[in-house]
């Protein structure tokens, strides 16, 4: 292994492919800022181009532009509270309010470095644990998916902590929006009113734009006579040194949100867009200060960012060892591998070492070129967005809201669910609805469902069908830490003082 | 006046027939869209980025895959009623589904006479597989544990597919009381297999040779040996009159013109017998398959009857 390690730099540290990486990073950074564009779309748009390039450098490619695709939709979280990608959706709760503070440049720089050392957490384990980790993939069963979906609903009691009822309304709303178009099983027609463009139900990304974006954009028009620019922009001298210090003191935070993208990253199914939220809500649980998360903390945007760069090494553990996609992106780089007559696998390690082995150590290359990259065109978009007039940016914001939802799935159908969308959310906010545990509930529907229905059908060999649920002690795990979350934010106000002197002696950050 | 009026009309007839002519005999001059009714990273993507190359050599225009998926592929499909028939976008379509959603949906926003297929070009029929470190070593030992454990659970892509339909039709001819779980697509259903979730797999032939140390393919539901998997026999051979699988194709646009539809489906003949996109298809488990226009035509036929019968004795038509 070390020798294929040592041999892979030697195909990595070349002007041609470092100059790819950089290419592929712009591209991705770009792609993820914009709302619609998602790292699977991207990814997928690239792979006609590596087909006049060898596997490896193909892959290189590839790997760039998903790794800065995640990274990049921290910007449009940051600047405009739209997430650029699902896997942002966390760093919104926290990236705006820096924002909005004048913080804009300090939060994307927390995002860079958090982004950066999930992404190299994430590859460490891709290239030392991959086979004991893939199999945590397996072990996952219908019946452990809709436990965790169940424990992700249970996120909403703490990211909604100020009013939980509201919280809950919406995971509902969310739920019920995901239950729209041909059943995940079984493939009844629901809720499509008749509209056969409804079947394939209300896209993820389509309901996002319209949850975030929207509502954002029309409260920057409804205040445009007192505030002609969205925020200030602060300069202060050795900001980058400043916040990576700022950012590496956090260790605790940044490790554990790292370890949870990747475990995340590993399951399938489930992605950045799972990962990111658990990975804040776990940040919340554990920290000292609970209520400053969502105004603005570094914290949040740490935990967001870091984990949903993990995923990308996570998701690639099941992938090269047992051929089984761990995210979206994956299942496109699964393609290419097979595209290429390369099969991944126990034998891809040992067959084609040389490959395997080049492009993880590309991605950790590729993680850290992200670093400068990054900062540059975060601080040019930083400066664009901070200094245009909201009568340019709010019909921008716009004119991108509609070509992202079409892009997604190249139907104008979605242009039209996404403003109806857009109109509800702008309600709901002045209901003081947030959108977070909305479009949770439509991340965690289907897999909650699926789950659901799969369990009953397998559990029909037992004496009672609902056993399935119990039986397995992984389950347990998942229904215990269900319970702890969902109690926690109760149990925090009851015992706060009691806590506080214990939480002392804890020192987390 | 009237030199002029005749002139000018000569001139326009003229510069109209060679404009036609011209369209005619220069088909394709800009990209050809090739859409993709399900997830990048599919099956359904995988064939067609096999064939994209070679389609643009024989094509001398791009190719571009978009993807507009959704339920099931259905919302793509209906899209291709309204798209323009000018040749330029071809839909990537898959039996049995465009004959077996109408039937089961109210509205599936197509039929299946509408959708115009072109040609089609492999066929992946239906495996049972189970996991490589399963007791179950043939069909005959699947039939003696399924009969010793009713409702064992069998995985696979989808419902209703040529996987679900498939494990019903085996249940229904062996007399087994089988549960068919259905998953989000061929490669979702391998890992709940793998980690003893599911019993056994009614899965495509793609997956075995996708996963050949970990799958064992107990038989093949297709008339003849499957070229990737040459160890593994058929049903029949095995003495189950079982045959069931999914086709795939590409279809245009209703009202495309007569010699554009000629075109295409040459070129995706010729793209059908290049040795390299064979070699990279049977690799992969599919089985190479020629049907132009008119066979596809009659295969729709006789599949909707097979279909149609199937899904009325199990007790699945809802229309």
């Amino acid at each position: 292994m070390l020798e294929a390690i040592a041999a892979s730099f030697g195909h990595i540290f070349t002007v041609k492919v470092i100059l790819m990486i950089i290419a592929g990073l712009f591209g991705g950074l770009m792609a993820g800022a914009l709302p619609g564009l998602t790292a699977t779309m991207a990814v997928a748009l690239l792979v006609p181009f590596t087909f006049t390039m060898n596997p490896t450098e193909g892959l290189i490619v590839l790997g760039a532009i998903y790794m800065a695709c995640i990274y990049g939709g921290s910007f449009s979280a940051i600047l405009v509270n739209t997430p650029g990608t699902p896997s942002s959706i966390g760093t919104t709760f926290d990236g705006y309010p820096m924002a909005k503070r004048g913080e804009g440049e300090r939060a994307i720089l927390i995002a860079t470095f958090s982004s950066a050392y999930g992404g190299i957490i994430g590859v460490i384990f891709l290239l030392f644990l991959a086979p004991p980790l893939a199999s945590v993939a397996l072990k996952f069963g219908p019946p452990e998916y809709f436990w965790m979906a169940v424990f992700g609903i249970t996120i909403i009691s703490s990211l909604a902590s100020k009013n939980v009822l509201k919280g809950f309304i919406g995971g509902a709303i969310g739920l019920l929006i995901s239950t729209i178009g041909i059943a995940p099983i079984g493939g009844d027609v629901r809720f499509t009113a008749g509209f056969p463009q409804f079947q394939g139900g209300i896209e993820l990304i389509v309901a996002l734009i319209g949850f975030f974006c929207i509502p954002e954009a029309l409260t920057m028009i409804s205040n445009r006579t007192q505030k002609f620019h969205l925020t200030e922009a602060e300069h202060t001298g050795g900001i980058v040194l400043k916040t990576f210090l700022e950012v590496m003191k956090r260790q605790g935070n940044l490790l554990r949100s790292s370890i949870l993208g990747t475990i995340v990253g590993i399951l399938p199914g489930a992605g950045g867009s799972v990962a990111n939220l658990v990975a804040y809500n776990e940040a919340l649980r554990v920290s000292k200060t609970p209520e400053k998360f969502g105004t603005g903390t570094p914290d949040g945007i740490i935990a967001t960012e870091s984990s949903n760069n993990a995923v990308v090494g996570g998701g690639m553990i099941p992938l090269v060892t047992l051929g089984i996609p761990g995210a979206p992106p994956d299942a496109i780089l699964y393609g290419v591998l097979l595209l290429h007559g390369l099969r991944p696998g126990p034998e891809l390690f040992t067959t084609h070492s040389e490959v395997v082995y080049t492009f993880i150590m590309s991605l950790f290359v590729a993680t850290i070129l992200m670093i400068p990259v990054g900062i540059f065109s975060g601080r040019l978009l930083h400066r664009t967005v901070v200094r245009l007039p909201i009568r340019f940016l709010a019909p921008i914001i716009f004119f991108l809201t509609i070509i992202g939802s079409y892009s997604i799935r190249n139907n104008v159908m979605d242009v039209y669910i996404m403003l109806t969308l857009g109109v509800i959310g702008y309600i709901l906010k002045r209901l003081d609805f947030h959108p977070g545990p909305i479009t949770l509930g439509l991340i965690l529907g289907p897999i909650g469902e699926m789950g659901f229905v799969q369990a009953l059908l397998m559990g029909q060999v037992l004496p009672n069908k609902w056993m399935i649920f119990f039986i397995h002690p992984l389950s347990w795990v998942l229904i215990i830490m269900s319970l702890l979350s969902l109690g926690w934010p109760l149990l925090m106000k009851r015992f706060s003082k009691r806590w506080k002197i214990k939480e002392m002696t804890i020192d987390e950050s | 006046m009237k030199k002029y009026n005749v002139m000018i009309f000569l001139m326009v007839v003229l510069v109209g027939m060679t404009f036609t002519s011209a369209a005619l005999a220069e088909f394709p001059d800009k990209p050809l869209t090739y859409v993709i009714c399900f997830n990048a990273g599919g099956e359904s993507d995988i064939t067609a980025r096999i064939q994209q190359q070679p389609l643009e050599k024989v094509l001398g225009v791009p190719v571009v895959i978009v993807y507009k998926k959704g339920g099931g592929g259905a919302v793509g499909w209906s899209e291709l009623l309204r798209a323009k028939p000018d040749g330029y976008t071809v839909y990537g379509t898959n039996l049995p589904h465009t004959i077996v959603q109408p039937m089961t949906r109210g509205n599936a926003g197509y039929e299946t006479e509408k959708i115009d297929n072109i040609y089609m070009f492999e066929f992946t029929p239906d495996i049972l597989a189970v996991s490589m470190d399963s007791e179950i070593k043939t069909v005959d030992d699947f039939v003696k544990y399924a009969k010793a454990n009713p409702g064992v659970s069998v995985g696979g892509s989808g419902e209703p597919s040529a996987n679900s339909l498939g494990c019903q039709a085996f249940g229904k001819l062996t007399d087994l009381n089988l549960t068919y779980i259905s998953f989000t697509g061929s490669g979702a259903a391998v890992p709940a297999l793998l980690g003893g979730h599911v019993k056994a797999l009614m899965t495509y032939t793609s997956m075995a040779s996708q996963y050949p140390d970990k799958i064992r393919a107990l038989a093949v539901a297709a008339d003849k040996r499957a070229k990737a998997l040459p160890d593994v026999p058929t049903f029949k051979e095995l003495g189950y009159e079982f045959v069931e699988g999914a086709y795939r194709g590409v279809a245009v646009p209703p009202g495309t013109p007569k010699e554009i539809k000629m075109k295409l489906e040459q070129a995706f003949e010729k793209v059908n017998y290049d040795p390299v996109v064979i070699k990279k298809m049977e690799d992969l488990g599919f089985i190479m398959e020629y049907y132009g226009e008119d066979s596809s035509k009659s295969l729709v036929t006789k599949l909707t009857d097979y279909y149609g019968k199937l899904m009325k004795d199990l007790g699945l038509l809802k229309k």
